[in-house]
């Protein structure tokens, strides 16, 4: 009997759009030698004492459970990270749950608070999962987008704007990614305002601030009257290289806690035992690694920056994460063909910026985090590709000094 | 020396990659050509930046590999110029190529490359076992390079670049 597997699926799942990244990737990953920037994680191997923790934890047998929320030592850790950090304290006993991820706590904080048919607002240009994961949840995302004319920051007049009846939250993520660009904490306080007047919740997806490099990180829930609605979400992919350990977390009020822990149980039980434990490691002991491969992205940032201005693909100057996001209109080509073409002509892979939103179209994102013996050949190749296209001359009067 | 923070953010540049062109230099400190080149300069006249060795792994070169020693070296300090002289007599041997003061059991910890075991016999006997003051010497050869100036020899996996080429 033939079976009718669209009668199977769900409605929900079959709407959603399959991830852009995910068409590039398969082509870029069927050449060889491809010099990449296009890869949305560290270059560098996670802290030794990190591995070395977790390896002893395995040692002494630490392979059963833990807690739902996590390890209560880790939970307790975060919360002093928290507070020292960024001024924001929790209870590590009713406030904090370890995830995997911070994609879980996202997904998380989204089932916890949306009811069918709740806006989102997303600004975009987006990370790839945060408007799927409001769809899956229930919700329906609502593109608010930025533009590179105030370096894609989303400024309090623009979120106003989107504001309807039916929104109940918004993603914040600063650092961007795409974009890198960061909202200071004025600006910040002129959106919170926004937001305490439409009775909104903030998601808040922080796991780009250890890597911020012109100012301090400052978080929403430390802006007066935000702590009561916002799921701060974080994690140790990118500040502590750890991206394969799938490690977040969440602290939010202990009402959203609640919530969050009861869709977590049920889904997942809790992070990994021995990867909890070298967290424990990472936030007592390797800040000076973290500060040491922040300034490494820094410089690189930097150069990066200054080199596609020169070249004259526009590009603002990022305030963290480890992206850039230049314009490519120069060269009349869409993102895709831009990424494409450059991908077969001379082997650098970059990702075309439409796949984070339509804001994102005309851009792409590289990124910087590789070394720089590869960034200059990826740089000196990008540039005889633009020259090939006719652009160069052109260009160069429109070219945007960065510094 | 009380340094600024651009001349602090070159060192660390090229503490890192001395190989880099004092263009990216500048584009990564953020100053300009001009800068970069007068800060190194100065730096090197201050013997701030004191030289810009190159690590070869020898081992891996046939015929090259040589023999390296490090020697503990009791020695009686001279009234006046304590460790000192002696110290500055011994630098000096070409052989040599460092040499420390230590606390602990011994006094000056000295490293000695040569070609063969032979020649750093022969150093050790003929010229650092005479010179006056030294008391006695104690010889351990080197078998195997597993991290030197913090670069390791042995790990080539560290150095891999396992990520997928894209990623969101």
């Amino acid at each position: 009997m033939k079976h009718d597997y669209e009668h199977y699926l769900s409605q929900t799942a079959k709407e959603l759009q399959p991830s852009g990244i995910r068409k590039f990737f398969d082509l870029a990953a069927s050449m060889e030698d491809v010099i990449s920037l296009g890869v949305g994680e560290p270059d560098f191997i996670t802290p030794w004492s990190i591995r070395e923790a977790t390896i002893l934890s395995l040692e002494q047998g630490f392979t059963s459970y833990t807690a739902n929320a996590g390890l209560l030592e880790l939970r307790e850790e975060i919360t002093t990270y928290l507070a020292t950090r960024f001024g924001v304290h929790y209870n590590p006993n009713n406030q904090i749950i370890v995830t995997i991820g911070a994609s879980q706590a996202i997904d998380l904080a989204f089932r916890a608070i949306l009811n069918q048919g709740d806006e989102v607002l997303i600004v975009e240009p987006a990370f790839v999962s945060y408007a799927p994961l409001v769809a899956i949840a229930g919700g329906k995302p609502v593109a608010v987008s930025t533009s590179p004319v105030n370096g894609f920051k989303v400024t309090a007049e623009q979120i106003e704007a989107a504001i309807t009846e039916k929104t109940k939250a918004i993603l914040l993520c600063s650092p961007n990614n795409p974009t890198g660009s960061m909202l200071t904490k004025d600006e910040l306080t002129e959106i919170a305002e926004i937001i305490q007047k439409y009775d909104l919740i903030v998601v808040s997806d922080e796991i780009y601030a250890e890597l911020s490099y012109d100012e301090d990180f400052c978080s929403v829930a430390a802006i007066e009257g935000m702590y009561e609605r916002t799921i701060l979400i974080n994690g140790f992919s990118k500040g502590f290289a750890m991206t394969g350990w799938r490690l977040g977390f969440l602290a939010a009020p202990k009402e959203f806690f609640e919530v969050m822990l009861k869709i977590h149980q049920y889904t997942t039980m809790c992070a990994p035992n021995m990867l909890q434990r070298g967290a424990v490691e990472a936030l007592r002991n390797t800040y000076p690694e973290v500060e040491s491969m922040r300034n490494s992205y820094r410089r690189r940032r930097n150069y990066v920056v200054q080199t596609l201005n020169q070249m004259g693909l526009e590009c603002h100057t990022p305030g963290g994460a480890f992206y850039v996001f230049p314009s490519i209109r120069s060269t009349g080509l869409s993102s895709e063909q831009f990424a494409e073409e450059l991908l077969m002509q001379e082997k650098v892979a970059v990702v075309p910026g439409h796949v984070f939103g339509e804001s994102g179209e005309g851009y792409i994102r590289c990124s910087y985090a590789t070394s720089m013996e590869q960034l200059q050949e990826a740089l000196k190749r990008i540039q005889r590709f633009i020259e090939k296209k006719g652009v160069y001359a052109d260009s160069q009067s429109e070219k945007v000094n960065a510094r | 020396m009380q340094l600024s923070s651009v001349e602090i953010e070159i060192l660390k540049i090229i503490e890192e990659n001395h190989k880099l062109s004092v263009e990216s230099i500048a584009l990564m400190a953020m100053c300009s050509e001009e800068t970069v080149r007068k800060t190194i300069e100065k730096l090197e006249y201050e013997k701030i930046i004191m030289s810009y060795p190159t690590l070869i792994n020898w081992s891996k070169v046939e015929g090259q590999e040589g023999v390296i020693a490090m020697i503990d070296v009791k020695v009686t300090p001279k009234r006046g110029v304590g460790f000192d002289e002696v110290a500055e007599r011994i630098s000096r041997f070409p052989e040599v190529s460092s040499l420390y003061l230590m606390s602990g059991a011994y006094d000056l910890s000295i490293t000695v490359e040569g070609k063969t075991m032979n020649q750093i016999a022969a150093f050790v006997s003929d010229k650092l076992s005479t010179i006056e003051n030294v008391v006695s010497t104690t010889t351990h050869f080197m078998l195997k390079k597993y991290k030197h100036d913090g670069v390791s020899f042995n790990s080539g996996n560290d150095d891999k670049d396992r990520r997928m080429v894209v990623s969101p």
